[in-house]
């Protein structure tokens, strides 16, 4: 054995260097995220008042440009029908293959799909919609559920990979223990899993929603623009990532700050969602 | 396999159906295995295994790990099938019914034959009360006095006293003793007729496994019980006979004082003097 010695000089510089690096890197990363939160909250709060939240844009050329109210509650809207679509869709899809397929040929086909779906660019699920529910005319034209609908499709292989992940958590051991007791399969699933795995299927779709309410390209030719608040998602509507998309190129100054404001609302919004997430997350049985 | 309609139950009739006493449901069945194979893929884990367990008796399996003594038991109820890729093969019979024949519900087979884990697995979610609960309703039994049940359950588990002032308490907060008393208290609130045991206090201290060889002496006289045991002290304190796996194979089966000082196999006699194994 050789004896104690202390910590050579050449292993404390390089020591030094590393960490030196990594904290370089790390700094680095974090500037252009404060630098968009940054200037986000300067320009947008400066729009803030209670009737930016209250009025719904006028369209008009001179005057007031009005508020968002109608793109906060359509953003809300179309992203809830999305997620009553996609999470008990994907949540299934995800029970299926946890429970079901395990390691049968078509659960890998299943999830070899579910994979290539997450990296399908979200304009593409937008387009798809366009064409097959809006140019073939059979359905009527613009609407909010098929901005829903797009979005759903979106949403769905997040929401699948996630639940299979947090399914795959929930130990073996109590599925034996249920099974054991003369439980049938299903209500192994129900009374068992489900309720184990929760916090885990919550977050997973939050962080789904969150994703989803901030998608600008799946609703510019699906739901589109509106001026008015409306109830009815078989009519266009307004949401917020549109009102960005439209306000910001527009000449005129009013308009591109009602953007900034918008944009503000939206950040906040998904701020809420994740924190909740992370919330929800840390309650987890099996962290 | 649980899609089947269970038509005809392994629950044939009443054992004396003039009695008309309540305890007589509560009595051990036996169980004979009849040239028992299990496989695991291309594993050939149980070997032509002829053994029975005699009702209200306690039999130990030992034998050193890899042996098959536990996907023996799961045979019995029929959680072997339950690995994915692993069958069996052969007879196993619950009184004169055989469990593997195509007309009986698997989800009947595990009501008769409960089941204890090496590792005590409450399930996280539930409290105490819900834990020994979850049997039954997890069986869709409605109705009846589930307090009562229950309570019955918790006491014949010798864990009563301990957790009575704290049932709406997580499961999981106990000790893990307790633990695997709760485990045994669920498996007994749904009524088996035969209780299996893989390893049940591998996880657990002396004074915790001494409580739980207590509870076995206990409810012997109710249940017919197979206990998988590493250890051969704990083997030679609960059990009326022992049988003695090697490779998957069954070297002998003995009542349990004869195994321990005479065996008539020349391996076993080497497994329990501690020559390998």
């Amino acid at each position: 054995m050789s004896a104690l010695a202390p910590v050579s000089p050449r292993r404390r510089r390089t020591d030094l260097l590393a960490r030196g690096l990594l904290a370089v890197g790390t700094l680095l990363a974090l500037v252009p995220l404060v630098l968009v939160l940054y200037y986000v909250a300067k320009k947008g709060l400066g729009t803030w008042s209670w009737s930016f939240f209250t009025t719904d844009p006028t369209g008009n050329f001179l005057g007031s440009p009005g508020g968002i109210k109608s793109a906060i509650l359509g953003t809300i809207e179309i992203v809830a029908l999305a997620t009553a679509i996609a999470v008990p869709l994907g949540i299934g899809v995800a029970l299926y293959l946890v429970e079901y397929g395990r390691e049968s040929r078509f659960a890998a086909v299943v999830r070899y799909f579910v994979d290539v779906m997450t990296g399908v660019p979200s304009i593409v699920f937008g387009l798809f919609i366009y064409i097959t529910l809006i140019l073939s005319g059979g359905v009527g034209g613009f609407a909010g559920w098929k901005g829903s609908l797009a979005l759903a499709l979106l949403m769905l292989p997040i929401v699948t990979r996630s639940a299979e992940v947090v399914l795959t958590l929930v130990p073996d051991s109590l599925r034996e223990a249920a099974l054991a007791l003369g439980a049938p399969r299903w209500r192994v699933v129900g009374r068992i899993v489900l309720p184990t795995a929760l916090p885990g299927l919550v977050t997973g779709s939050l962080l789904a929603i969150a994703r989803a309410a901030g998608e600008t390209a799946p609703l510019l030719f699906t739901s589109t623009l509106a001026l008015a608040t409306t109830l009815n998602l078989g009519t266009q509507m307004n949401s917020l990532p549109a009102v960005i998309f439209a306000d910001v190129g527009q000449a005129q100054d009013r308009l591109v700050r009602v953007a900034w404001g918008a944009a503000l609302t939206l950040v906040l919004m998904i701020l809420v969602l994740t924190t909740l997430a992370r919330l929800i997350s840390r309650r987890s049985r099996f962290a | 396999m649980t899609d089947q309609p269970p038509t005809t139950s392994p629950r044939i009739a009443p054992r004396t159906p003039a009695a008309g006493l309540r305890e007589v449901e509560a009595h051990g069945r036996s169980v004979t295995l009849r040239n028992l194979h299990a496989y695991y893929g291309d594993v050939h884990a149980v070997n032509g295994v002829w053994l029975e367990f005699p009702p209200n008796q306690v039999t130990a399996i030992i034998g050193p790990s890899g042996c098959g003594k536990s996907t023996l038991v799961r045979c019995i109820n029929r959680m072997h099938e339950e690995v994915p890729g692993a069958r069996a093969a052969g007879t196993v019979l619950l009184d004169e019914v055989d469990v593997y024949r195509d007309d009986v519900d698997v989800v009947s087979v595990r009501r008769l034959v409960g089941m204890v884990f090496q590792k005590p697995n409450p399930f996280p979610t539930m409290s105490v009360f819900d834990n020994v609960a979850a049997g039954l309703r997890l069986t869709g039994v409605r109705g009846g006095d589930l307090r009562d049940r229950v309570e019955r359950s918790l006491r014949s588990a010798g864990l009563w006293e301990e957790v009575k002032d704290r049932l709406g308490r997580p499961g999981i907060g106990l000790s893990g003793g307790q633990q695997q008393r709760l485990c045994i208290a669920r498996t007994l609130a749904v009524e088996p007729e035969v209780i299996l045991m893989d390893e049940p206090c591998s996880a657990l201290d002396p004074v915790a496994t001494l409580k739980i060889e207590e509870l076995i002496a206990g409810l012997r006289a109710r249940y017919t019980i197979v206990i998988v045991t590493h250890n051969m002290q704990q083997a030679a304190r609960v059990s009326d006979s022992t049988a003695f796996m090697l490779n998957g194979e069954l070297v002998e089966h003995s009542p349990t004082e004869k195994l321990f000082t005479t065996p008539h196999d020349a391996r076993t006699e080497e497994y329990v003097t501690g020559k390998f194994g």
